[in-house]
């Protein structure tokens, strides 16, 4: 009996259990990235005991990946070096981990994954519990396979009724976090369902945990049924059988309903991501990058999207448009349907899978006065380079309608 | 004289540490860049023991322990805020940097307040004022992990299990 992460919780714990208490769990993957695992790495080696199950184990390069200079460059081979030390199976470089960790069928209903990423809340689509922690966690689940975990209370995010044409899963997540603002979810878990939810396909399924992180959650879930076991068997390696998990008779602290047909195409504005408007309302600012890309939406179906409204076209001349696919299996996808040559045809710079831009680390940094519209999910002051730029956030339509007027510019208009 | 440091509401990791300048995780490194942005006299003039006063969900963002790291590395004796930030919180406490949940204070400092802090009572004296505040207790199993200095220290010593006992 309980909401969802009561229910996923009571079964690692193998017992009922109740927001508010402290568990300590074992934990079935244990995720860094090239930013963060060398902390991780200081950490176990202070602690001075073994790693429990190398298995577990999953390091990614993808924030600084190729290395752009020459301090990351050395992370990566002190990583490198550890690996082969210690024996390690699991490295990987094919993309933006939160999206490679799905690929790859690391990430199955009920499963407990920490991550040393924020946006490791990504997991909950796939009716997973996964969570961001520092790197100093990771490496003490290194050695023991457990973490504490207070059961969070939850928000029950109830969405139903049908999107209009233009509208997708990233305008119904930044009119969330408009609602809820960017402490609304903190220290909660935040379950997202209800009919257009079970409509929804897996890709658009992943905005929402995702997107959790920014209102604070502690996790966003999203229910394991049909469309998650079909995306499990045909699109990952993961071995079932898959359990779908789901609420039984839960209390929630607070349900907050939403029709998403009234909805309009959304934008989170200059410098929070909770100040959202109406994309009415910012029509016609002037954008100098346009940067489809990250864990948040640089999926296949996104990218089509994107090429299928840049056919034949150019994108605006004094606008850099960027475009990252979230991981090299899309990449190539879209290689081999020929959308990144419809892209690169369009004007639109096609790079390398990974974080670089979304963190300001390389690969479109923004320089003072500078603003981006992009699909990402955080648009803090000088994330994506300096102070004195702003980030737009909005869904890959409007950063493909905004490409080719340059200006912040309606979707629906260019379907 | 412990000086206070205050700061606004939902201070992010990028501000407190650009993403730019976790290319080491060296805190006395971390340390020259915190605040570098909000606040870029901050790194240049703290004192060991002085006191981050800061707004609602100090800490939200990413989940870099650089953030921390470099609050630690400049020497603050504590950060003392209404509420933080999940990862943040865990942070903190992780890496052994105290930190104390309490509105009262933060709604009656001012920066520059002379600030003394009894960590083990959780009791906030401003010295300029005259006015004393209670945080809140923090749960058993995060005090065991903040008297040992941090969970590192805690498992050289114990065995996780011993968090619940």
């Amino acid at each position: 009996m309980g909401t969802l992460i009561e229910e996923i919780f009571a079964r690692k714990a193998g017992r009922p259990v109740q927001a508010g208490e402290i568990l300590l769990l074992d934990v079935d993957y244990i995720m860094s990235h090239d930013n963060t695992t060398p902390l991780a790495i200081k950490a176990f080696r202070d602690i001075g005991k073994p790693i429990l199950d190398k298995n577990r184990i999953v390091l990614h390069f993808d924030h600084a990946y190729p290395a752009p200079n020459v301090l990351a460059a050395e992370n990566h081979k002190k990583i490198i070096d550890f690996v082969k030390e210690q024996g390690l199976p699991h490295l990987l470089h094919q993309g933006v981990c939160h999206q490679v960790m799905i690929e790859e069928g690391f990430i199955t209903p009920g499963a407990i994954v920490i991550g040393a990423d924020s946006h490791s809340n990504t997991y909950g689509a796939m009716g997973a519990f996964g969570t961001g922690l520092g790197s100093t966690e990771i490496g003490v689940a290194w050695v023991t396979g457990k973490c504490w975990f207070k059961v969070p209370e939850t928000i029950r995010v109830e969405l139903s009724g049908q999107a209009q044409a233009g509208v997708y899963a990233k305008d119904v997540m930044i009119h969330i976090a408009g609602l809820l603002g960017m402490d609304g979810g903190t220290y909660r878990s935040v379950e997202f369902g209800g009919e257009y939810i079970d409509n929804l396909p897996m890709h658009e399924r992943i905005v929402f945990p995702n997107m959790s992180t920014e209102i604070g959650a502690k996790c966003g879930l999203i229910a394991a049924d049909e469309v998650t076991i079909q995306y499990l068997e045909n699109e990952t390696p993961a071995k079932g059988p898959f359990e779908m998990i789901q609420p039984v008779n839960p209390r929630y602290e607070r349900v907050i309903e939403i029709d998403v047909s009234t909805l309009v195409p959304q934008v989170s504005c200059h410098p929070d991501v909770d100040n959202v408007k109406p994309l009415s309302q910012v029509e016609g600012l002037e954008v100098n990058e346009v940067y489809i890309g990250t864990c948040t939406n640089a999926r296949y179906e996104d990218i089509e999207i994107v090429a299928n409204m840049l056919k034949g076209k150019k994108v605006h001349p004094f606008t850099r448009v960027i475009v990252t696919p979230a991981s090299e299996r899309i990449y190539k996808k879209a290689m081999q349907n020929g959308l990144i040559e419809i892209l690169m045809d369009a004007g639109c710079t096609v790079t390398g899978s990974g974080c670089g831009a979304c963190i300001g680390r390389h690969g479109g940094i923004l320089a003072a006065g500078e603003r981006a519209l992009t699909t990402m999910n955080r648009n803090f002051i000088g994330r994506m380079g300096s102070p004195l730029s702003e980030i737009y956030l909005a869904s890959p339509a409007t950063a493909a309608a905004t490409a080719l007027t340059g200006r912040i510019t309606d979707p629906r208009g260019y379907l | 004289m412990a000086k206070a440091w205050t700061f606004g509401e939902n201070m992010n990791t990028d501000e407190i540490i650009p993403g730019r300048y976790n290319i080491t995780i060296d805190p006395l490194e971390l340390a020259k860049n915190v605040f570098c942005e909000v606040k870029p006299e901050y790194a240049k003039t703290v004192q060991p023991g002085d006191v981050i006063v800061g707004g609602q969900n100090f800490g939200c963002g990413s989940s870099r322990e650089h953030a921390p790291i470099a609050i630690k590395g400049s020497q603050a004796k504590c950060i003392i805020a209404p509420s933080f930030a999940r990862i943040f919180f865990r942070n903190c406490i992780n890496i052994g940097l105290p930190i104390l949940e309490c509105p009262a204070a933060v709604a009656d400092i001012t920066e520059g307040d002379d600030v003394d802090v009894d960590l083990a009572s959780g009791q906030i004296f401003n010295r300029t004022n005259g006015h004393q505040y209670q945080a809140s207790a923090l749960p058993d199993f995060v005090l065991k992990i903040a008297e040992a200095g941090g969970i590192v220290n805690f498992l050289k010593t114990h065995d996780i299990q011993d968090l619940m006992t």
